[in-house]
Parts: structure tokens; sequence; C-alpha cells
């Protein structure tokens, strides 16, 4: 019991914290939604997709942490693309030669991490500041807090698109699919309601509509 | 006429903004003013045109020395680099059209849409034509998406009976779900 308060207040457990609750990239701050809108029609899509940017988060916030004090104020943001853009062209040739349906189904949407806001998010927000220890934890706390989201919504919209988890069958035979939840709105209203919910819960409001 | 079906097709049943789900960050971020909804929309129309058009030769040029899996990385830079250019030259030439939408290009450069037209045309083996024509409409249904958004979130404003967890980023979610069930709408249109 002892330890464990002690834990609560060390900088690695507010950095966790922060990344998985208090300040999740998708519910609170609304960031990375593309993906996370676009691939949470199957868990599988969204369980690569999750680890697949957890992964580029961690390497370019170490790589940018490791170089904050080399890389000029004025070209910041082209060194962070160049960074970001090598670590996912990895994941790209990673998944077509070891998971190709996978890598079918995901399409281009692999590239856009380049442009996934959470990835540049974390770089500008925390790697430049901070040494590579800290980064490390923080671009996994991120990535967690991401991953978390994508396979919640995509348990959702799977069971009721498809009546499947995880391409297992979870409902009876009689079940009707309903396969506008495969499809953009289903994404949307799942979304929406989502972040209704954990703001009640953690009690997030916007102010202004 | 195969370019006439592209152009709709973009802007309407293949709206990258309600079915493919692109451009998102900035779709929620700006579209809580209608004015600077505009400004922004026009701003990615430019930037997408002109980004496809660059990329396409460098894309041939790729293929021809057998590099593509750089393409991500080039197009990268691409984009990021006609931006900053086309700032400079606003700046320059047109300071009151810098003034309009100035703020909004370098947010651009981390704009999945302009990114995602770049692999699209990849993907669908466009020709040049095709490209500029795509991406041109790729951007207008963009901008149609924010716009509509923009106006349904003004007039909520005036509404005081949203519950208090869904205000702000939640009903915008709300809102395009029910836009997209009616992009959906124009499949099959042409």
């Amino acid at each position: 019991m002892k330890k464990w308060i002690r834990l609560k207040y060390t900088k690695w457990y507010n950095i966790l914290k922060d990344g998985i609750s208090t300040n999740n990239p998708i519910v609170i701050s609304v960031l990375g939604i593309c993906s996370a809108l676009a691939i949470t029609n199957k868990v599988s899509n969204a369980l690569a997709m999750g680890i697949g940017v957890t992964f580029v988060i961690i390497a370019s916030s170490a790589v940018i942490s490791l170089l904050r004090n080399v890389i000029p104020s004025k070209v910041r943001m082209i060194a962070y693309m160049v960074i970001i853009s090598v670590f996912v062209i990895a994941v790209d040739m990673f998944l077509q030669g070891f998971f190709p349906t996978i890598a079918k189904s995901l399409g281009a949407y692999v590239g856009l991490i380049i442009t996934n806001c959470i990835v540049m998010g974390r770089a500008e927000a925390f790697a430049v500041k901070n040494p590579l220890k800290y980064t490390l934890v923080d671009g996994f706390a991120s990535g967690l807090g991401y991953t978390i989201v994508l396979l919640l919504v995509a348990s959702v919209r799977e069971i009721l698109a498809f009546g499947t988890w995880f391409n297992l069958p979870v409902m009876s035979q009689g079940f009707t699919t309903w396969t506008i939840m495969a499809m953009a709105p289903g994404g949307f209203f799942v979304l929406g309601l989502f972040v209704w919910i954990i703001r009640e819960l953690t009690k997030y409001y916007e102010e202004a509509v | 006429m195969e370019l006439i079906k592209i152009l709709v097709d973009s802007i309407l049943s293949q709206n990258i903004a309600l079915v493919f789900i692109l451009g998102m960050c900035p779709l929620i971020a700006i579209s809580n003013n209608l004015k600077n909804a505009f400004w922004m929309g026009i701003a990615v129309v430019f930037v997408v045109t002109l980004t496809a058009a660059i990329n396409y030769p460098i894309y041939q040029l790729l293929l021809k020395t057998n590099t593509t899996n750089l393409a991500l990385l080039i197009f990268i830079i691409t984009i990021a680099a006609t931006v900053q250019f086309l700032e400079m030259f606003l700046e320059k030439f047109f300071p009151t059209l810098y003034n309009a939408f100035g703020i909004f290009l370098p947010l651009i450069t981390v704009n999945c849409v302009v990114l995602a037209i770049s692999l699209f045309f990849v993907n669908r083996n466009y020709n040049f034509g095709e490209t500029v024509v795509y991406s041109f409409g790729s951007g207008l249904g963009w901008m149609l998406a924010i716009i509509l958004l923009a106006g349904l979130r003004e007039r909520l404003k005036e509404r005081n009976d949203i519950p208090r967890g869904l205000k702000g980023k939640g009903i915008a979610f709300i809102i395009l779900g029910i836009l997209a069930l009616a992009f959906i709408g124009f499949t099959g249109l042409i």
C-alpha cells in the first residue's frame, strides 16, 4: 500500500495517467480522429493500427527527444515530418511483409499515420522539452490511450455490423446485421456517444457549442 | 464524361470527409465559425489541387527509378514545401488574401486530406487529367462538408438544450454522422 502511494506521486505515474485517461488523445483532446473512425469497423484492423501508431509515436518521439538540441527551431516541422515518415514507412513495409491481409484492408490509412495529429502533437508538446526516459513513457501512454479507445469503438461496430468479434461469431444465428455500422455514419455515432459517456464520467465539459 | 463522373463522385458520393473520413482534426477544430470554415475550405481546395498536380509527375519519376517505397516521404516533403512557398508567395503578392486565410496554411501540412489524395491517385492508377479533376473535386467536397458542419453548429449556438457532455466536439460527431448518412444517399447519382 505504502509503495503504491509513493508510486502515485512519481513523474512516471502522472505521465501514464495523463496519456491514458485525463488527457486521452481521442476522447478529451480529439486528435487523430481520421484513423480512429475510418478503420474501426473491424477489431483486428483497430489493433494493427493501434500498435502501429504506438510504435511510431514512441520511436519518433525518442529520436526527436535525442535530437532536440540539434534541430534548429525554424525547420523543426520538416525535420519531424522526415523522422516520422521514416518510421511510418517501416510500419507499412512490415505490415505488407508479414500481415498482407491487414495491410490490404488498412490500405492508404497506414501511410496516413504521418499526418496523425497525435504523433506530431506529442513531438511538439512533449518530446522537444523532455529527456529520453520520460518521452518513452509519454509516447507509450498516448499510444495506449489511443489503442484502448480504438479497440472499444471497433468492438461495438464489429459486433453490430458483422455479428463477430475479432472475426469470431458472437451473435446468435438470426441476428440482423447493421450494415450502416461498418460505414462512415456508424463510426461518427459510436465515437460521438463514446465521447459523451467518457466526458460524463470524467466530468470534463466544454462551455462553447 | 469520365472526368465529370470523377468530379461529381469526389464531391458527393465519394466525399473525402464524410465517406472516407479524412481531415477530421481541422474539420472539427475550425467549424465553430462559418467565416473561418469558408476560408479554410478555400485554402484546402487550393493546396490539394496544387500538390496533387506536383506529386503526379514526381511519382512517375519514382516509378521509373523503382523507388516507390519512398513515395510517402517524398510526398510529405513536397506538400510541406508547397505550403511554405504558397504562404510566402501570398504574403508578398496578395496581402489581403494572405490576411484572410494565411493562418490556415501551416495547418494544412498536417491535414490528412492532402496526403490522402496523393496516395489515392496512386492506388487508383489515375492519369494526370483525372488526378487534377479528382483532387479538385475532393477539395470542394471537403469544403462543402466543413461549411455544412459550421453552419449547423452556428445555429446550435442559439439553443441551450444540448446535454453537457455532448457540447463542443461531441455534438459535432453526431452532426457529422447525420450528414454522412445523407451523403450515402448520393451513391449512384451518375
